[in-house]
């Protein structure tokens, strides 16, 4: 797309457009092609001498037990994030949606959590579950169960996942919100002519014509739960314990910072640039149907 | 104040022409009106004047001096835009005095000419508003206010009054005249629309098709059209056309629905037998009874009041429309003879358009 | 006829009654959301107003306690925790300057390729833009050691700009822009060619005055971005005068213990959380425009 009236100038496009392209090329298109020639080298251990081993650093990745236990990691966490993100979003979205007095008031009560960061959410979560100080927690233990996330790796899965969810629902809160306004009242009153109950208005009016929404909304949790949470995740448990909280973010990190394995963490660098390519084509591809619908 | 002179304007975009040499030249002071049908090249034409477009060949000279390679800014011209492009986030002070800041005016100088030209223009009240808290008739004279302002060598006007009702329209037609005839400022006002032409233009060019069909004072284009373009094209409801060859050694034109009509003024050059275009104004048709009256079977009657308009169809199947006194009233479906007087006659070869005008010597006037 | 008038009667009552109800439920349900998103704030709020002890011992009430003053004390000018971090106070201020300067920076260098690529015509054109484009599938989560080795290479390890610069370059926001400025009116740009207006000045007075809410909208969205910067950070900056303060509220929580002094770290998570939540329940209407603007 172009418009039609532009001005002269041959040096001063080039000059507005230098600081994005300098920052760009320098952090993002540099070490990308670093991430992409690593992955195909194995360094010595003082990384004096590297050679070139072609795809073994991957099938090294591919083979190694712990590689796979951080990809059902992964799936587990960003599955549930999404669903329960998605779901209470959508929930409290359709509650919000109604005439009811004083929805500004709660619109504002529930959007706020956007603003707190995946970190900090952890920690505020933290604050509850904590086995010894914690309110839910000590409650728990009380109630005769053996509430400890850092010893029980199912409890710190659990953990995560809330506090990972909790923050995300005032994202999706706002969209679901904005895409139910949207739906013109004249539809839904059509429907309640034709004798539509309500709960029956919703899963065959409104949510059809809420999919374009809720589809890139998927996308963004996905992209979310898979990259955005590593802070929670750092914060809470630390990928324990005994690496059941270990998703692929958190193994690149370790490996790439703490275990030093460069070409290792370049290859796992590699296959996350690739799942990235493809959920940013999915979500193009929803932005078009977006369009059209 | 200038004269502007154009030579030889073309203009085409990839394979398609858009303009096919225009040459103009305007007096100091005159307003020219160019007008024309949408998609004929008319604002092409103007953008070239202004600089926002460059021609394919051909000069643009202002005061004698080729201004062709200038930029906008550098030809001291203003312009108002169809939809005003009125800076929304600026007052109306603002958008006036925003050229005169550009080229350094003086801070006193440019509020004393803004407020001049607000004084001028009734809107000395407004000044401090924003565009959106306008009506549509303050924002156009807003918009006339940020050309005077900057006392430019030339105007240029693109459709300025198209977004405004009817009502305002004909009002701020007839300000702008005032304005432009006070000022002098010579002018070029882009429309299409035939009433605005013909009040406001001292002179018109009606363009068709990437060219000028013709350069004429509103009168002459309309008493005397060049080709069938531009006699259709002026006058409301348009003129008839009626199809015919020439006879009696060229002293007259035979109808194909039948009469033979003599030429008042002379005879028109060609073989007997040549195809002819005749064309007449619904107003000079008269409803009488004669010999070479045509029987026009009634369609349609549109009573005005003052006048009633009648669409009819003459035996060969010809539409034709005239203009009678109010106090006819004919059916549809009653048939009328009409007479067809031989001094309102416009005779154009059908093969180009052209208009024939008699011979010279030959006129019996 | 009267019976049937009756019924309508009946059902609209009837109607009534099921409309009140429906909005009864919602109420509790959105009540019910409210309390489980405050629930957590409410806690660290009320344990930032205890002493260690109380904490530590599990028994923190439901009620505010008469220890906040020292707390926050404590928290804003030392830091807490066994692991002696950073006092508040330099934190905030180094969340506060990366926020800020990567929500401006990112702001500016988006209105300045956006500009180029919509209001100019140059060879390479559609390249750049694609080169921007791209961007959006390398977040620096999955570039790690190579980006930290560039960062290493042109010594900006424990900088404010190896903190701030490899983040402002945005697609987000180019794309924002561009699809902002492809609505300037071509009439705009015309009428400033006559009045004399070159492009900068064009820029200036006219694209970026009527970019201001669009600017507003993305710059509270980008300054929480800023202020939750946690991978980063944690990797180009390990000088505690440079610590933000999401980094280091997790470095003070260490591994969880009991023993820490819970008191200053929820302080210290207060004061962390305080200032883009101001932001957005201050800016509400921004920040829901700028959150649906950048995802379209």
């Amino acid at each position: 797309m172009r418009r039609r009236v532009i001005f002269r100038g041959k040096v001063l496009p080039y000059l507005l457009l230098a600081p994005q392209i300098a920052v760009t090329l320098v952090f993002f298109f540099w070490p990308a092609a670093q991430a992409v020639r690593q992955s195909l080298l194995r360094e010595d251990p003082f990384g004096l001498r590297s050679e070139f081993v072609g795809l073994e650093n991957f099938r090294a990745v591919l083979a190694d037990p712990l590689y796979l236990n951080a990809v059902r990691n992964t799936a587990v966490f960003a599955a549930a994030v999404a669903g329960i993100a998605l779901g209470a979003a959508l929930f409290l979205a359709v509650q919000a949606d109604k005439r009811i007095r004083g929805a500004g008031v709660y619109k504002t009560l529930l959007i706020w959590p956007y603003a707190v960061a995946p970190a900090v959410a952890a920690v505020l979560w933290l604050f509850l579950f904590h086995p010894s100080i914690g309110l839910i927690g000590r409650a728990l233990n009380a109630a005769g169960m053996a509430w400890d996330y850092k010893l029980d790796g199912a409890q710190a899965m659990l953990l995560v996942i809330v506090a990972a969810a909790w923050k995300q629902v005032s994202y999706n809160f706002i969209f679901f919100l904005a895409g139910l306004q949207s739906i013109p009242a004249s539809v839904l009153e059509a429907a309640a002519m034709d004798g539509a109950r309500p709960a029956y208005r919703f899963w065959t009016v409104v949510f059809p014509l809420l999919s374009p929404t809720t589809f890139f909304l998927l996308v963004v949790n996905l992209t979310y739960a898979f990259f955005d949470t590593f802070g929670v995740i750092h914060a809470l448990t630390g990928g324990g314990p005994g690496k059941a909280t270990e998703t692929l973010i958190y193994k690149v990190y370790v490996d790439g910072v703490q275990n030093l394995n460069f070409g290792g963490s370049a290859a796992q660098s590699v296959i996350l640039m690739a799942i990235v390519i493809a959920l940013t084509a999915v979500q193009f591809r929803s932005i078009e149907r977006r369009v059209h619908y | 104040m200038a004269t502007l002179e154009l030579v030889g304007i073309r203009k085409s975009f990839g394979a398609a022409g858009v303009l096919h040499g225009i040459d103009l030249s305007v007096a100091d002071g005159e307003m020219v009106v160019i007008v024309g049908a949408s998609g004929c090249g008319k604002s092409t034409l103007l953008r070239i004047v202004a600089g926002l477009e460059t021609p394919t060949a051909g000069r643009v000279l202002i005061d004698g001096r080729d201004v062709t390679p200038l930029e906008p800014a550098e030809r001291d011209i203003a312009m108002v835009f169809q939809n005003y492009a009125l800076y929304p986030h600026m007052s109306v002070f603002d958008n006036m005095a925003y050229g005169l800041r550009i080229r350094r005016v003086p801070r006193a100088e440019i509020r004393r000419r803004v407020e001049e030209t607000a004084a001028l223009l009734g809107i000395s009240a407004l000044l401090d508003r924003r565009p959106r808290q306008l009506s549509g008739g303050q924002r156009q004279r807003v918009a006339m206010g940020r050309a005077i302002v900057r006392e430019p060598r030339l105007f240029l006007f693109d459709e300025p009054l198209s977004n405004l009702d009817a009502k305002l329209r004909v009002q701020m037609r007839a300000e702008i005249r005032r304005l432009q005839k006070r000022l002098g400022v010579t002018s070029l006002f882009v429309t299409h629309d035939q009433i605005e032409a013909m009040t406001l233009g001292d002179r018109l060019v009606v363009m068709h098709e990437g060219r000028a069909a013709q350069i004429a004072t509103p009168m002459e284009v309309w008493a005397r059209p060049a080709d069938t373009f531009v006699a259709g094209f002026i006058g409301s409801p348009a003129m008839n056309f009626l199809a015919a060859r020439l006879a009696e050694e060229g002293r007259a034109a035979a109808l194909a629905a039948g009469p033979v009509l003599r030429f008042a003024d002379g005879p028109r050059p060609g073989a007997e037998g040549r195809r002819l275009v005749v064309g007449i104004r619904p107003e000079h048709v008269e409803a009488r009874a004669g010999p070479e009256a045509l029987p026009l079977a009634v369609d349609l009657a549109e009573p005005l009041g003052s006048e009633t308009v009648l669409h009819g169809h003459l035996p060969g199947g010809e539409s034709l429309t005239a203009r009678l006194p109010g106090g006819l009233a004919p059916q549809a479906g009653e048939v009328l003879p009409l007479l067809l007087p031989a001094e309102a006659l416009h005779v154009f070869d059908a093969e180009t358009g052209r208009r024939l005008d008699p011979l010279e010597g030959m006129a019996r006037r | 006829m009267r019976a049937l008038a009756e019924d309508g009667a009946g059902e609209a009552a009837a109607q009534a009654g099921r409309r009140r109800r429906a909005a009864l439920w919602a109420h509790g349900w959105l009540a019910l959301g409210v309390l489980v998103f405050a629930l957590p704030i409410w806690i660290t709020l009320v344990g930032s107003t205890h002493d260690a002890g109380t904490i530590g011992r599990g028994e923190v009430p439901l009620l505010p306690g008469s220890h906040a003053v020292e707390n926050y004390a404590t928290a804003w000018a030392e830091g807490g925790g066994r692991f002696r971090t950073t006092a508040a106070a330099a934190m905030l201020w180094n969340s506060a300057l990366m926020a800020l300067l990567i929500a401006a920076g990112k702001i500016a260098i988006s209105l300045l390729s956006a500009y180029a690529v919509v209001f100019f015509s140059f060879p390479g054109r559609m390249a750049f833009f694609w080169m921007i484009f791209v961007t959006l599938m390398l977040p620096v989560e999955v570039r790690i050691i190579p980006t930290f080795q560039v960062m290493v290479d042109l010594s900006l390890i424990n900088t404010m700009a190896g903190l701030v610069v490899p983040l402002v370059a945005s697609a987000t926001a180019t794309l924002l822009f561009r699809q902002f400025f492809l609505t300037i009116p071509d009439e705009y740009v015309e009428a400033a060619k006559m009045d004399g207006a070159g492009p900068l000045r064009f820029f200036r007075d006219v694209v970026v005055p009527l970019s201001v809410t669009n600017i507003a909208a993305l710059f509270v969205i980008l300054f929480i971005y800023g202020w939750n910067q946690y991978l980063w950070p944690l990797l180009v900056v390990n000088d505690r005068s440079l610590e933000t303060i999401v980094v280091g509220l997790s470095k003070m929580i260490g591994t969880g213990d009991a023993q820490n002094e819970w008191n200053t770290i929820m302080a210290t998570a207060v004061l962390a959380m305080l200032p883009p939540v101001a932001v957005v329940v201050l800016m509400q209407r921004w920040f829901v425009r700028g959150l649906t603007e950048t995802e379209k």
